[in-house]
């Protein structure tokens, strides 16, 4: 777009952040009782809900199952009213298909299938709204619901989305950020050990400059894994510090809900809904 | 449909209690289970809502764009439905196995919305036979624990309410070709009177009395289903029978005479004594 300046001279993005900084990020375990894992995430204005059904039995033909370890499917869905224009269909496009597929090998690569043999194990993303980073979303989201459904991972998989502008790897894309046309990388990365588990890269960058871009996004991953954690660890043991989520529709969802902001750390400020018991 | 496997040992249970108004979880057979409903939640769409009725879920996002009105009704503009029917609900409905139930709900709301009172459609219209406001009505089921269609049709009330359509001007020049102007105020908008609007109550027959708000399993004990749409002023817009079994002339009467009260309280009369749903007519008055 002319005239629309990605990075200001004084290190601003369109936004107002600064070129390695995060968007917010709100995440949630355990918010459908009837799946075997769920969770919901909003990075911004980006909002996907991932659902884990299993490991059970293969569904369809037995002749899919593998002897030695789990199938693991996914299928990526967006709602035909997350983006600005309306989609016409949700899922099935050959974007969705393509989407599944790189978070089957996402999630291939973590969860330890060798435990479940000759079973299955459904992973499903749904994105609510799409404002950039879709892919990282729901890679961050379907790492919760797996984590929710109890299924054993290597590590979180953590994933981010770098782009650059003006000599300037930028962390975490948004819309406005990827529909200018540079470069992007998509990331997705096991913290402990930074092994990567999947790596995209669109458009043209010259090879000087993508070990900075790579940086950019490997450290963004590793800021995200901290917020994950903090939110495993919260949802499973509730301490005086975060005070208990209230069970309720999707806490972080609603906007009248008053919010309370912990301090800050570093460039994120890791923002958790407290919800006022509900009044019959 | 989303099914659940029962025994014949607890459809037999639930059949037994059903008879004597006591159901699995308490309700009696006229009772709703609590219903939460929440607008304003997709910020880039022009209204949207979400509704919780126990465990089934559903987020409905409405969106305005224009478009050429139809031949037969050009001053008016329409509505379009569209139901999606995730994975997230069971597995079933994964790739296109969710597509069936997705149509027969679509093709419901359609009949539903197919009158001449439930909607003001000639507020969206912006010039006679060229330019109007198409409402693109996407529906999304996220969980399913029984009774989708009343639980589809609040969720729809709602984000009508919702709705937010920004007002146009029609400029004409000199040479008469048309410009259509936003205006400049972001909040100077449109919004719809959804007091016509019907919601839809389903009966379920299970033995010999029916039930409103059947959950899954309770749908698994019943052959056969009403389904009637009704709005706050007692009007029915679409009745229909669902299901493989057959239904009683008189039953239907029978099943209709407080059905329709559950309806009309779903925005009206006589269910206004029932405290779970005066808090949904009250939601859509103020905002």
């Amino acid at each position: 777009m002319a005239g629309l300046e990605l990075l200001s001279d004084q290190g601003y993005r369109v936004d107002g952040r600064r070129a390695g900084e995060l968007r917010k990020i709100q995440a949630r375990m355990g918010v459908f009782a009837q799946a075997d894992g769920s969770a919901y995430i909003e990075q911004g204005n980006t909002k996907a809900l991932a659902v884990v059904y299993g490991p059970h039995e293969i569904r369809g033909s037995r002749a899919r199952a593998l002897p030695d370890r789990a199938l693991v499917n996914c299928q990526y869905s967006s709602a035909t009213f997350s983006t600005g224009e309306r989609k016409r269909r949700p899922h099935g496009d050959r974007k969705s298909c393509e989407m599944g597929l790189q978070l089957r090998q996402t999630f291939e690569a973590a969860i330890l299938t060798q435990l479940h043999p000759r079973s299955q194990i459904d992973i499903y993303v749904q994105v609510l709204q799409a404002d950039g980073g879709t892919y990282a979303a729901c890679v961050n989201a379907a790492t919760l619901a797996v984590l929710d459904a109890g299924i054993p991972m290597r590590d979180f998989v953590c994933a981010c989305s770098a782009g650059f502008v003006d000599g300037t790897a930028l962390a975490d894309l948004s819309h406005v950020e990827e529909a200018a046309g540079g470069p992007q990388l998509a990331l997705a990365l096991l913290p402990a050990s930074g092994q990567i588990a999947l790596l995209e890269m669109d458009a043209r960058l010259h090879e000087d400059h993508l070990e900075q871009v790579l940086e950019a996004a490997a450290q963004a991953a590793q800021d995200v894994h901290i917020l994950l954690d903090r939110v495993v660890r919260q949802h499973i043991w509730p301490s005086p510090d975060y005070p208990l989520l209230q069970s309720g529709p999707w806490g972080c969802f609603s906007p009248n809900i008053p919010r309370v902001s912990w301090h800050r750390q570093g460039w994120y400020a890791p923002h958790f809904m407290l919800r006022t018991p509900q009044l019959q | 449909m989303a099914s659940v496997a029962l025994s014949e040992a607890e459809k037999v249970y639930i059949m037994h209690g059903v008879q004597e108004d006591l159901r699995v979880d308490g309700r009696g057979c006229e009772d709703y289970r609590c219903v939460e409903v929440e607008t304003d939640v997709v910020s880039n769409t022009s209204g949207s809502a979400r509704v919780k009725l126990g465990h089934t879920d559903i987020l409905v996002g409405v969106k305005a764009e224009m478009g050429m009105p139809k031949l037969e009704k050009p001053n008016e503009g329409y509505l379009e439905f569209f139901v999606d029917c995730s994975a997230n609900a069971t597995p079933e409905f994964e790739g296109r196995g969710g597509d069936d139930l997705g149509t027969e709900i679509a093709n419901t709301l359609y009949r539903i919305f197919n009158n001449k009172s439930s909607v003001d459609l000639k507020t969206l219209c912006i010039s006679a036979r060229e330019h109007c406001w198409v409402l693109y009505v996407d529906v999304l089921l996220l969980e399913c624990d029984g009774n989708l269609f009343d639980a589809i049709s609040i969720a729809v009330k709602a984000a009508l309410f919702n709705t937010r359509i920004p007002r146009v001007r029609v400029l004409e020049d000199e040479e008469g070709s048309k410009d259509i102007e936003l205006s400049d105020d972001p909040y100077d908008c449109i919004r719809l009177s959804v007091e016509n609007v019907p919601c839809i109550v389903t009966l379920c027959k299970i033995g010999y009395r029916h039930v409103v708000d059947a959950t899954l399993q309770e749908e698994a004990c019943s052959l056969a289903s009403l389904l009637v749409s009704v709005t706050s002023k007692g009007v029915v817009t679409c009745l229909r029978k669902v299901g493989k079994g057959s239904l009683d002339p008189e039953s239907i009467f029978e099943m209709m005479e407080p059905g329709s009260p559950s309806g009309q309280g779903q925005g009206s009369a006589h269910l206004f004594s029932r405290p779970s749903f005066p808090s949904i007519h009250l939601t859509f008055l103020t905002d």
